[in-house]
């Protein structure tokens, strides 16, 4: 989704601000969400996870903390899975449950997922389709729920660097519709390409991408 | 050590694929490089108050007191419910704040360092050679290793979220976290690393790492002049995080 989480190259958050002697946590409470969310608890794999938080709404998502993200997102999916009565939601939600995009789809759990993924790459199934220094153009998509393609690099082109072999595709796995393993590249795209005169001239990005997000540069050009 | 083994059990047992382990003791202890841990009674710490406003939206003590009494209220409702014991949430929280952080990376680095044949391991298939200093799990089942060189200077990031290498930094610190460094870094990565003290002479190629998938990415830092004579337990105590983000150099020791 063309959320406010995919923030690469957005201005006006000002300067890095920096704190020496961070605690692990700041407060007992995050520690005690962090776990919770680890634990397991209400099932959910790490894309859909990640997908809760891109749902909170974009006014909450920027003026929660780091784990009120966190905590907002689970409460969100206890309320969407019935994980929590909406009685007891109210007991621990103290204002209404924020606003959030509605899922696309219920969604199973699927943690053991990531062990389809090596087995396929162990049995070296999935034949990339793509070796390194092929040029590919990012996809220009703009699906409404999940992916981990930014929009800075969609419509760009790049080269690959890397091949990391098979990985569950986000897009899927975050709307329980399976784990789609597929190949997992390193894409380098030059600041030029992805900036144009407001990159550096000696600067590269390096992102990982599958292969559902890239097209042969030349198909497309 | 019972104790140690007792949270990973925990954590091995309840987490399935979220599942982190240290598979080694670490030699540094929690007093590494920028380690650090909050607190168990909930003391909150008095460093972060006006000059770090923007790492996150604030919070009076009031609203943290609210937040912190609306968790505890969940934490009761999910133990009540039987999804989640107290030990658990314990094990989980005392792992993170004890034995992952970047004393853990440091001696992945500092192995590299003094051993050619490992940095050649470490440089080529990074998650074998970082499970053989006994490191490896969640967030760091994917490794891979980039160097820093006279050339080219590596710093990662992650835009859409937070991703990081859990196994060998620990939690990510909040400047890491903030949408500052997630937006500004791979749009105008020297003025973003000037800000940390580092300036980049202009021949110097920049290598921005997006952590966008399960991957994660770690920065072996130049080792700097003047440590011929240190042996890895002392190399590794210079060593810092920002380093292995990317963020910084790694300083020789004072003479």
């Amino acid at each position: 989704m063309n959320g406010v989480h995919d923030m690469g190259g957005m201005h006006g958050f000002g300067r890095i601000q920096r704190e020496d002697n961070e605690p692990v946590f700041h407060h007992r409470w995050e520690g005690r969400v962090f776990a919770v969310e680890m634990a397991g608890v209400g099932g959910a794999n790490i894309d859909h996870g990640r997908h809760s938080i891109e749902r909170l709404h974009p006014d909450r998502y920027l003026a929660y903390s780091y784990y009120e993200r966190w905590l907002g997102a689970f409460l969100l999916r206890a309320q969407e899975t019935g994980l929590l009565a909406p009685a007891e939601l109210a007991a621990v939600a103290s204002d209404s449950l924020p606003p959030g995009t509605p899922p696309t789809n219920p969604e199973p759990s699927d943690t053991l997922l990531r062990g389809e993924a090596a087995r396929l790459r162990e049995e070296g199934r999935m034949e990339p389709r793509f070796a390194i220094a092929d040029r590919v153009r990012a996809r220009n998509m703009h699906p409404e729920g999940h992916t981990r393609l930014p929009r800075y690099v969609r419509g760009k082109v790049g080269t690959i660097v890397l091949s990391h072999g098979p990985q569950v595709f986000p897009d899927t796995r975050a709307h329980g519709l399976g784990p789609h393993p597929q190949p997992l590249y390193n894409v380098r795209f030059t600041s030029a390409e992805l900036w144009g005169e407001s990159g550096g001239a000696q600067d590269s990005v390096f992102i990982d991408l599958w292969e559902d997000y890239l097209d042969p540069a030349e198909a497309d050009g | 050590m019972t104790k140690k083994r007792d949270r990973r059990s925990v954590l091995q047992g309840g987490l399935g694929a979220l599942a982190a382990t240290t598979m080694g003791s670490s030699v540094l202890g929690s007093e590494g490089p920028g380690g650090g841990h909050s607190d168990e009674h909930g003391h909150e710490h008095p460093h972060h108050a006006p000059a770090n406003r923007y790492l996150e939206p604030r919070r009076t003590p009031q609203e943290n007191e609210a937040l912190a009494e609306r968790v505890e209220a969940l934490e009761n409702l999910l133990v009540e419910k039987g999804l989640v014991t107290r030990e658990t949430l314990n094990a989980i929280v005392e792992t993170y704040e004890n034995d992952l952080g970047p004393m853990n990376g440091a001696r992945v680095v500092a192995r590299a360092w003094v051993d050619p044949e490992y940095r050649t391991r470490l440089l080529e298939d990074a998650t074998p050679a970082i499970t053989e200093v006994g490191y490896g799990g969640s967030q760091g089942e994917l490794m891979v290793v980039v160097e820093n060189t006279p050339e080219v200077h590596n710093v990662v990031v992650c835009t859409l979220c937070s991703c990081y290498p859990w196994p060998v930094l620990g939690l990510p610190p909040r400047w890491y976290k903030s949408y500052a460094y997630r937006s500004r870094v791979v749009i105008d990565p020297r003025g973003v690393l000037a800000e940390f003290g580092l300036e980049l002479d202009e021949s110097l190629e920049v290598r921005v790492w997006d952590s966008s998938a399960e991957v994660r990415y770690l920065v072996l830092p130049e080792r700097p002049a003047g440590t011929a004579g240190l042996d890895e337990e002392q190399l590794a105590v210079l060593v810092t995080r920002d380093a292995m983000i990317g963020v910084s150099r790694v300083e020789a020791p004072a003479p």
